[in-house]
């Protein structure tokens, strides 16, 4: 077999343990100044990607790739530092990019680059859609394994455990594939300093829509954000009366 | 610190690096929550009681499960302590008199009139339950007036008084030694105002620490403390124990943060020293007197702080490096590139590192061992510019080979793994059995040269292994705020010994004092360092100290027993 040539798409979202606000207007979530960093699933498939040409698999190259504005290259840089050997960046700062469309990037990303392995995570923790891989394997025609917690591989074969309600499913499919990575598929490792430095000198292509033929055509139209109503706050009462008459004052008793 | 909320660094609960998110409900879980470190552990070792004055630094421990009812009084493992004769003892009458000062039933715990030994227990037991009194009444006023009156009545009565914040003090300062009154502040919890302008917190001495930073926060500021008790610890307590804690680097110590304060002399009188002016230099500073007098004076009833500008911008640093000497350089050259945007500087022994991933089972960030390691946290105002200062910083330090190796946090998972790594030692560091104690101030050249001799004693003296269970010493660790010149020795022990006590004490004091540190950093006297003040202050100093303990407190009714 040839060599495997790996896609990880990573994108750039408000970092998980930030509580995110609606913004004023209640048609997005704020991000100003918010703290932002790779989505964590894209985290296990760098990770994943690595794991492959540690485990001495004939890894021929890692590609990170993201499409997004120009701060994403922090991600990539990350994605670089954890061990990907490039990375390519169309920088889009205003639309907001939907699953259909970025699919439709990667397909021609993955043609043009001769990708035969795209791993991607299951859902980015923004919109939460989960659906990017499934249309990109859709479009490319390849077999797909979402939610991977285990990935094998042998020659052409790969194998993936994925956890599905009340036990495991395992699934074989040969190159090319698409496989969607799964929090428990492995613990994605810090970026060392020696590694930083080094990721500085790895390429980093920059390319805009245009270069993939412009519009992506935004089909969705997003009416309104909320914030899930504010729970109400308890109150204390001074003694068991208190209590009693509360509870009485609410039907309680 | 962890951007909005750093959630108290404290204690982030042990867990694998970078695994918050494996948690069920994925999508934002709310922050990792720090403070599980109370969960009861089963195999805890049975500790004895030691009068030894090591005590726990301040990271969130897990207490021994041991019921209250167990922990021995006070009085008996001290024997040589006497209650003082010339102290009255509470009388239905007293209670009478609190009762109607007070006005309410709540504000009262009566153990003379009938039973409550079970309400009392947690006023009379603190935190690391290695300290027990025998008080009979708890007594929490809401207002300063109230305060007042019932000193005055304490004071003509020669009634002894034990003031209590939120009961988190570790050197037995909260709790009474025989039968104190203790006055509890916990009612006094009204914030008065907040300047948005200046950032100036006026607020009741019983104000959880936790909830006035919250109140602050909401308006963009910090609380300049930061501390694993953070949750219970009451601000007053706080200042009557010029706690330290995590964020003493950045922000300076209690001395310098509060701009006023309002308290009551046993005599009653209240003093009005509220001030919120930033300058004011008309006599002496009194109110200095009350910031780290442990309650030896008067009881602190308001504060008026000044606070900082909370930094929105926080990242995190771990390095290995090859010796002491590495580190301190690594401090120098982190000075001179982040000043003003560090805000921590952590040591971490090998040894630590090596007992916090065997007592957690979490996973270390570097691959492979390093003597020893730093933590660096910058707290600025603009991700963008620290981060391009740090990566400058991180590229010198690893080009001169000053670092040996490390990582950056890349998220906020990161930052909490790499924050535990430190503030989980001190748990790790009982998970054995036990633990003795010092949290110390030493001179930063000869900081870690203490560690190394300690290590050296217990190996020619035979009490230590970390394989033969039938060695008292499991290992010996050193880490602490570098920034700071604060050290914390750790033995951890898997049984408390007579032993191993000799080994330590009073050699580690008469160490520190060869080099003039001090025997308490950050903790304080209270009751457990009371007999060690001399290794760290003259006897001309000491006598000052009692000489205005006795203009202010001429019945030595506050806090006897204690301090000095
Ligand atoms: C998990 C944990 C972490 C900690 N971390 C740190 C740390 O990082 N740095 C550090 O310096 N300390 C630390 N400490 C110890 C620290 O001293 C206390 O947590 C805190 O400052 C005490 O506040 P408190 O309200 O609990 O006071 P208490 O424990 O109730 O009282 C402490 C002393 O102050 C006196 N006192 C309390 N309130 C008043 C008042 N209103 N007026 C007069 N006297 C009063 C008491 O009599 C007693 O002597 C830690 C403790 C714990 C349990």
């Amino acid at each position: 077999m040839s060599g495997l040539r790996i896609l990880v798409p990573v994108k750039r979202v408000i970092d998980y343990a930030v509580k995110p606000r609606v913004n004023k207007a209640q048609t997005a979530v704020e991000t100003q100044g918010v703290k932002h960093s790779m989505n964590p699933f894209d985290e296990l498939s760098i990770e994943e990607a690595v794991r492959l040409r540690e485990r001495k698999h004939p890894v021929e190259d890692i590609l990170a790739f993201s499409a997004g504005p120009a701060k994403s290259q922090d991600i990539l840089r990350t994605a670089m530092a954890m061990g990907a050997d490039r990375a390519l960046h169309v920088v889009e700062e205003k639309t907001d990019l939907e699953p259909l469309g970025v699919a439709k990037l990667l397909k021609q990303v993955v043609e043009q680059e001769k990708r035969n392995l795209v791993i991607l995570g299951k859902q980015s923790i923004d919109d939460d859609a989960a659906q990017t891989g499934q249309m990109l394997a859709g479009l490319l025609g390849w077999s797909q394994a979402t939610q991977a917690s285990k990935v094998e591989l042998e020659g052409e074969m790969v194998t993936v455990t994925k956890e599905v309600d009340g036990g495991v499913e395992t699934v074989r499919a040969k190159l090319p594939m698409v496989i969607t990575t799964d929090l428990r598929l492995n613990e994605p490792r810090y970026a060392s300093l020696p590694n930083i430095m080094k990721a500085k000198k790895k390429p980093l292509e920059k390319k805009t829509l245009a270069d993939y033929g412009g519009e992506l055509g935004k089909r969705l139209k997003t009416l309104k954000v909320m914030e899930p109503p504010a729970r109400q706050g308890g109150g204390k009462v001074e003694d068991v009366d208190g209590l009693i008459g509360k509870l009485k004052e609410l039907g309680a008793l | 610190m962890p951007p909005l909320h750093r959630l108290a660094p404290p204690l982030r609960c042990l867990r694998l690096a970078n695994s918050t998110f494996q948690r069920s409900a994925f999508p934002r879980p709310t922050p990792p929550a720090f403070f599980r470190a109370h969960q009861p552990r089963g195999q805890h070792t049975e500790a004895a009681p030691t009068t030894s004055a090591s005590s726990v630094d301040h990271s969130p421990q897990s207490q021994p499960d041991r019921p209250q009812s167990k922990i021995t009084y006070t009085a008996d493992s001290y024997p040589n302590l006497k209650r003082d004769s010339r102290f009255k003892e509470v009388t239905a009458d007293d209670v009478a008199f609190f009762r109607e000062v007070l006005g309410s039933d709540n504000a009262i715990i009566d153990g003379v009139t009938k039973d409550a030994s079970d309400d009392l227990e947690a006023f009379n037991s603190d935190w690391m339950k290695k300290y027990r009194g025998q008080c009979k009444v708890v007594l929490k006023p809401d207002t300063t007036e109230q305060v007042s009156r019932i000193l005055k009545y304490c004071n003509e009565n020669l009634l002894p008084v034990n003031p209590q914040g939120g009961n988190t003090g570790l050197v037995g300062g909260s709790v009474p030694v025989f039968d104190e009154v203790v006055l509890n502040l916990s009612r006094m919890n009204s914030i008065h105002s907040f300047d948005e302008v200046s950032g100036i917190l006026v607020a009741d001495a019983g104000v959880i620490l936790q909830a006035a930073d919250d109140h602050v926060a909401e308006k963009g500021y910090i609380f300049p403390l930061d501390l694993g008790a953070k949750g219970s610890c009451q601000i007053g307590g706080n200042v009557a124990t010029n706690a330290g804690g995590l964020r003493l680097l950045r922000y300076g110590s209690m001395h310098g943060n509060i701009l006023g304060l309002e308290a009551v002399l046993p005599d009653g009188t209240i003093v009005d020293d509220l001030c919120t002016l930033r300058k004011n230099n008309t006599g002496y500073d009194l109110k200095q007197l009350f910031i780290g007098g442990e309650g030896s004076i008067g009881i602190i009833t308001k504060i008026s702080i000044l606070c900082p500008q909370r930094s929105p911008a926080v990242n995190v640093a771990y390095f290995g490096l090859s010796s002491y000497a590495k580190v301190q350089q690594a401090f120098r050259e982190a000075k001179i590139q982040l000043s003003e945007i560090l805000s921590a500087f952590e040591l971490m022994d090998s040894q630590s590192q090596a007992l916090y991933a065997r007592a957690s089972g979490a996973r270390l960030p570097l691959e492979s061992p390093h003597p020893f390691y730093c933590l660096i946290e910058t707290s600025g105002s603009n991700t963008d510019h620290d981060s391009e200062k740090l990566t400058t910083f991180l590229e010198h330090v690893m080009g001169e080979e000053i670092v040996a190796d490390g990582v950056v946090a890349d998220n906020e998972s990161q930052l909490q793994s790499l924050w535990a790594c430190r503030e989980g030692i001190s748990e790790a560091s009982q998970h054995f059995g036990g633990v003795y104690k010092y949290d110390l101030s030493i001179p930063l050249p000869d900081l870690y040269s203490l560690v190394e001799e300690c290590r050296e004693r217990f190996q020619s003296n035979g009490l230590m292994s970390d394989t033969d269970e039938s060695k008292p010493v499991f290992d010996v660790v050193g880490y602490g705020h570098m920034g700071d010149s604060n050290l914390h020795l750790n033995v951890a022990v898997r049984r408390y010994e007579k032993e191993v006590e000799k080994a330590l004490e009073p050699w580690v004091y008469e160490w520190v004092a060869q080099r003039k540190g001090s025997i308490s950093a950050e903790h304080g006297l209270g009751l457990a360092k009371k007999e060690f003040i001399q290794y760290s202050r003259s006897e001309t100093m000491v006598g000052l100290m009692k000489q205005l303990k006795k203009v202010y407190d001429p019945n030595g009714i506050m806090n006897p027993y204690k301090y000095i």
